[in-house]
C-alpha cells in the first residue's frame, strides 16, 4: 500500500465514458466466422476436401490482399480485425467446388481491392464485397461458375472427378419440383454453390449470430419470409413447392449472412424492414419472372445500392421531436 | 414495437458500496472551496485572507440569480484565496480554509422561516444548495422555473451509473428526510402527485420508500414508487419523466413543458433536514470505489475536502491510480491529478488500475448499429460523428445533434471504440457557433 503522495505521474486522461463494452470489432468478426463453420463442416461433409482447400484459398488470399492494400495504401494495418476472413469464407461459399482455384484469387481481388479497399476499407464499401466477387465472376467466368457437382462425400479433390447435375433451382425454373427429397435439401445433399447447400448448418449459424446480438432476427426473417409469400402467391399456392424455392438456391445464406452484413444495409430497423422487403421481392420476381434461375446475389448487390437512400427516408426521429401528444397534462 | 425500441443500454452496475452506510469524515486539515460549484455564475469571496470562520458561514456569495452561495464547510482560518484549476480545464477562484480541529458551527444557524413561498425559495438559495446528483443546478431556481408549471415532482432516485451508491444510502438512510422534503417542495409548488423513481436493483431501497410512502400518502399528497428499469440511463430527466409519467419532453425543452419537476434524491433530502435544522450544504456523501484505492466506501465528507485526504481516509491507494474520475464512469470528468478537490456535485471519486482505465484503440465505424439502437435520445451517433468529422452541421442540424444528452451510451457500446459522444458534444458547439456567428451577421 503506498501513501497517495506516492503515486506515478502516468495518470490518464479523457473524455467520459470512462469504461467500455466489452465488444470489439474482432470479436464480431471471430463471432461470425463460427457461425459460418457448421456450414463449411457441412460443405466438407457433402463436397470433399475440395471446398475445405477452396475455402482456405480464398481466406488466404483475402488476408492477403486486405494486408498488402493497406501496405500500399500506406493506411493504419487493419488485417487484425477479421473482417478478410468473413469476406474469404462467404465468396468460397458463393463457389461451386468444381472452380478451378486459379479464379479464386480474382473472385479475392474484387472483393477486398476493388469493392473494400478501394472504397475506404471496413465500413465503407457500398456493396457486398462477396457479392460483388461472385457476380463479377459468373458474368467472366459463366462456365467454370456454374458447373455444379453432386454432393459425393469427403473424397473429392479434383474437379475432374465431380459428377456434372443441375442444382434444384435450374429444375424449379423448368417449372419442375428438383429430384432430391425436402430432408435432402434441408441437410444440403443438393447440387450448389460449396456453403449454400445446408441449410440446417447456415440457420444454426444465424441463430447463434442472434443470440450473441451480433444480428437482429429482422432481415433474415423479413427477407425470407417475403420470398416465401412471393413464391406461395406465384407458384400457385402450393406448399412444397415454397419450401423447395426457400431451400434450393443461396437464400438462407443470402439472407442471414449477406443481407445482414453491417456495411451495406441500413442502420436503424425500419431501414432494414425496407431493405430486407426489397430483397425478398426482387429476389421473387428474378426467380419466377427473369431469365435467371436464382436471383440471391443481383438482390441483394441492386438493394446495397438502395441503402443510402432507404436511409434518409427511415431515419428515426429524436425523441421529442415526432409528437405533441403529450403537451402538458 | 418495444422490442424495436427498446432505449438504453446494459452496462455493469458494481454498485459494492452500496450496504455500506456513510462514515462521516470528522476532521480535516484544510478544504478549498471554490466560488463555481454550480451552474451559473461565479460567487466572489465574502471573506478576507486570515478571517476565522466558522462552519456553515458563508464565505462567497453573488447578486445573480443563477447562482447558490458557498458556505464554509469546517471551521478554521482563511488561508489563501487563490486560482485553481478544475478537471474541465476551467480556472475558478476558490477560498482554502484552513482547520483549526474544532468544527465549530456558525452561531446564527437556525431553522429557517418558510411560510410564504418566497420565504421558501429564499431559504433554499440561502442553504446553497445545488442538484447533488451532478449536474449542479442551483436548487433555489429550478424551484422557481417550476412553479406553477409543475404539477408533479419526481424525486430521481435511479442512480443509473455504475459504482454510485449516494442515491441508494439516502434513499436507505434518510427516508425520513426525503419525505420531509417532498412535503415542502409539494406544498410550496402546489404539487399533488410526488414519484419517487428508483431503477429495479435497489430492491432494499424500494421496500423502504414503498413503507414510507404509503405511511406519508394523503388526500392532498400523493406519494409513490416508481420502478425503473435497470437500463442505463434511467436517470436521465428525458427517460425517467417518460418511464414514470409516458410524457414525452419536447426536443430542446425542459421538463416543465411537460409540468414535471425532477429532483435528485439526495437534494429532496437536504431540503427537508434543512428547514428543520437550519444546516447549510457544507457536506455531502460521496463514493469512493475502484481497484487503485484500499477499501471501497460510502464517506460523509465537508465539501471542499482534498482528494488525497479523501484517499487516506479510505485507507490509501493498492496500486497507482491510472484514472482519476470525478462522478460516474460514464459521465464524470477525468482528473489528471489528485490536487483537485470535491465540489458539490461530486457524488463520486473513482480511481481506477490500469486495467480498469486502459481500453482498445479507436478503428473504423463497421455501421453496426449499437450506437443507434442504444441512444435513448433515438438520435443516430454515428451519422452525426460523420458530419461532425466533415464539418456539416447541415447534417449535424437535420439529425438534431442538439438533442444529445451526452449520456455516453453510444461510445460505451461502440465495438469499433469510437469517440462518438465527444464528436457529438463538438458537433453541438460546431452548431452553437455558426448559430453565434449567424446572429452577429444579422446584428451588423
Amino acid at each position: 500500500m503506498s501513501e497517495p503522495e506516492k503515486e506515478t505521474p502516468q495518470v490518464m486522461v479523457s473524455t467520459s465514458p470512462h469504461i467500455r463494452s466489452g465488444r470489439t470489432t474482432r470479436g464480431i468478426m471471430m463471432d461470425v466466422c463460427l457461425a459460418l463453420m457448421p456450414a463449411l463442416a457441412a460443405s466438407l461433409w457433402h463436397f470433399g476436401v475440395r471446398a475445405l482447400a477452396l475455402t482456405a484459398l480464398s481466406v488466404t488470399a483475402c488476408v492477403l490482399l486486405e494486408f498488402l492494400s493497406r501496405k500500399i495504401m500506406k493506411r493504419p494495418q487493419t488485417v487484425g480485425d477479421w473482417s478478410a476472413v468473413v469476406t474469404g469464407i462467404l465468396l468460397a461459399f458463393n463457389l461451386p467446388v468444381t472452380l478451378p482455384f486459379w479464379i479464386v484469387p480474382i473472385g479475392a481481388a474484387v472483393a477486398i481491392v476493388v469493392v473494400k479497399q478501394m472504397f475506404g476499407g471496413i465500413g465503407q464499401n457500398f456493396v457486398n464485397p462477396a457479392i460483388t466477387a461472385r457476380i463479377v465472376l459468373t458474368v467472366s467466368f459463366a462456365g467454370e461458375m456454374t458447373k455444379w457437382a453432386q454432393p459425393s462425400g469427403a473424397k473429392l479433390f479434383w474437379a475432374s472427378d465431380a459428377i456434372a447435375t443441375a442444382t434444384p433451382m435450374a429444375a424449379l425454373a423448368a417449372g419442375k419440383l428438383p429430384k432430391e427429397g425436402l430432408i435432402e435439401m434441408l441437410i444440403g445433399s443438393r447440387s450448389g454453390s460449396l456453403g449454400e447447400t445446408c441449410a440446417l448448418a447456415l440457420l444454426l449459424g444465424a441463430v447463434y449470430l442472434c443470440l450473441f446480438r451480433v444480428i437482429r432476427p429482422l432481415i433474415p426473417a423479413v427477407y425470407i419470409g417475403t420470398v416465401a409469400l412471393f413464391a406461395f402467391v406465384a407458384g400457385g399456392f402450393n406448399g412444397q413447392l415454397v419450401l423447395y424455392e426457400l431451400l434450393g438456391g443461396g437464400l438462407i445464406l443470402g439472407a442471414c449472412f449477406m443481407a445482414t452484413d453491417y456495411s451495406t444495409c441500413p442502420i436503424h430497423w425500419k431501414g432494414k424492414l425496407v431493405f430486407a422487403l426489397g430483397c425478398g421481392l426482387l429476389t421473387g420476381l428474378i426467380r419466377f419472372y427473369g431469365n435467371m434461375p436464382e436471383g440471391v446475389s443481383f438482390s441483394i448487390l441492386l438493394m446495397n445500392l438502395l441503402v443510402p437512400l432507404i436511409e434518409n427516408i427511415t431515419a428515426p426521429k429524436a425523441f421529442g421531436k415526432e409528437r405533441k401528444r403529450h403537451a402538458k397534462a | 414495437m418495444s422490442m424495436f425500441t427498446t432505449r438504453g443500454i446494459k452496462v455493469g452496475h458494481d454498485k459494492r458500496t452500496s450496504t455500506l452506510q456513510p462514515v462521516r469524515i470528522e476532521h480535516c486539515q484544510t478544504v478549498t472551496l471554490l466560488m463555481k460549484q454550480h451552474i451559473g455564475a461565479p460567487c466572489k469571496p465574502a471573506v478576507k485572507l486570515g478571517d476565522i470562520v466558522d462552519r456553515g458561514q458563508i464565505v462567497g456569495d453573488t447578486d445573480a440569480a443563477l447562482a447558490a452561495p458557498i458556505h464554509a464547510s469546517i471551521s478554521g482560518v482563511c488561508k489563501r484565496i487563490e486560482m485553481i484549476r478544475v478537471p474541465s480545464g476551467e480556472d475558478v477562484q476558490a477560498v482554502v480554509i484552513e482547520s483549526d480541529g474544532e468544527m465549530r458551527p456558525a452561531a446564527n444557524l437556525e431553522p429557517p422561516k418558510a411560510e410564504t413561498r418566497e420565504d421558501f425559495f429564499a431559504a433554499v438559495r440561502q442553504s446553497g444548495l445545488v442538484g447533488l446528483g451532478g449536474a449542479g443546478f442551483p436548487a433555489h431556481a429550478k424551484l422557481r422555473s417550476a412553479c406553477g408549471e409543475a404539477n408533479i415532482l419526481l424525486v430521481n432516485a435511479a442512480e443509473c451509473e455504475p459504482y454510485i451508491t449516494t442515491d441508494h444510502r439516502e434513499a436507505l438512510d434518510k427516508g425520513d428526510n426525503v419525505i420531509a422534503g417532498i412535503r415542502a417542495i409539494c406544498a410550496h409548488l402546489d404539487i399533488k402527485d410526488a414519484v419517487i423513481g428508483i431503477e429495479s436493483n435497489k430492491g432494499d431501497a424500494i421496500e423502504k420508500l414503498r413503507a414510507l410512502s404509503l405511511w406519508n400518502s394523503s388526500e392532498g399528497l400523493k406519494i409513490s414508487v416508481g420502478v425503473l428499469p435497470s437500463r442505463y440511463p434511467q436517470g436521465a430527466e428525458k427517460m425517467m419523466i417518460d418511464s414514470l409519467t409516458k410524457r414525452t419532453v419536447p426536443l430542446g425543452k425542459l421538463p416543465s413543458a411537460v409540468g414535471a419537476l425532477v429532483m435528485n434524491i439526495g437534494s429532496v433530502a437536504f431540503i427537508g433536514r434543512y428547514l428543520q435544522d437550519g444546516k447549510p450544504l457544507v457536506s455531502r456523501t460521496v463514493t469512493v470505489d475502484g481497484g487503485a484505492v484500499h477499501t471501497p466506501m460510502n464517506v460523509r465528507v465537508p465539501i471542499g475536502i482534498g482528494l488525497r485526504e479523501l484517499i487516506e481516509f479510505c485507507g490509501g491507494l493498492d496500486h497507482p491510480p491510472a484514472k482519476i474520475i470525478l462522478g460516474g464512469p460514464m459521465m464524470g470528468s477525468a482528473s489528471p491529478n489528485l490536487d483537485t478537490v470535491i465540489s458539490k456535485c461530486n457524488n463520486s471519486l473513482l480511481l481506477f488500475t490500469r486495467e480498469q482505465a486502459e481500453g482498445e484503440s479507436e478503428s473504423a465505424c463497421i455501421r453496426c448499429g449499437k450506437c443507434v439502437a442504444g441512444c435513448p435520445m433515438r438520435l443516430m451517433p454515428c451519422v452525426l460523428e460523420a458530419a461532425y468529422r466533415t464539418g456539416s452541421t447541415e447534417i449535424l442540424r437535420r439529425r438534431d445533434v442538439a438533442g444529445c444528452i451526452e449520456c455516453g451510451s453510444c461510445s460505451f457500446v461502440c465495438p469499433a471504440k469510437r469517440e462518438l459522444v465527444q464528436r457529438m458534444r463538438m458537433g453541438k458547439r460546431l452548431v452553437r457557433e455558426e448559430d453565434e456567428r449567424r446572429r452577429e451577421a444579422e446584428r451588423t
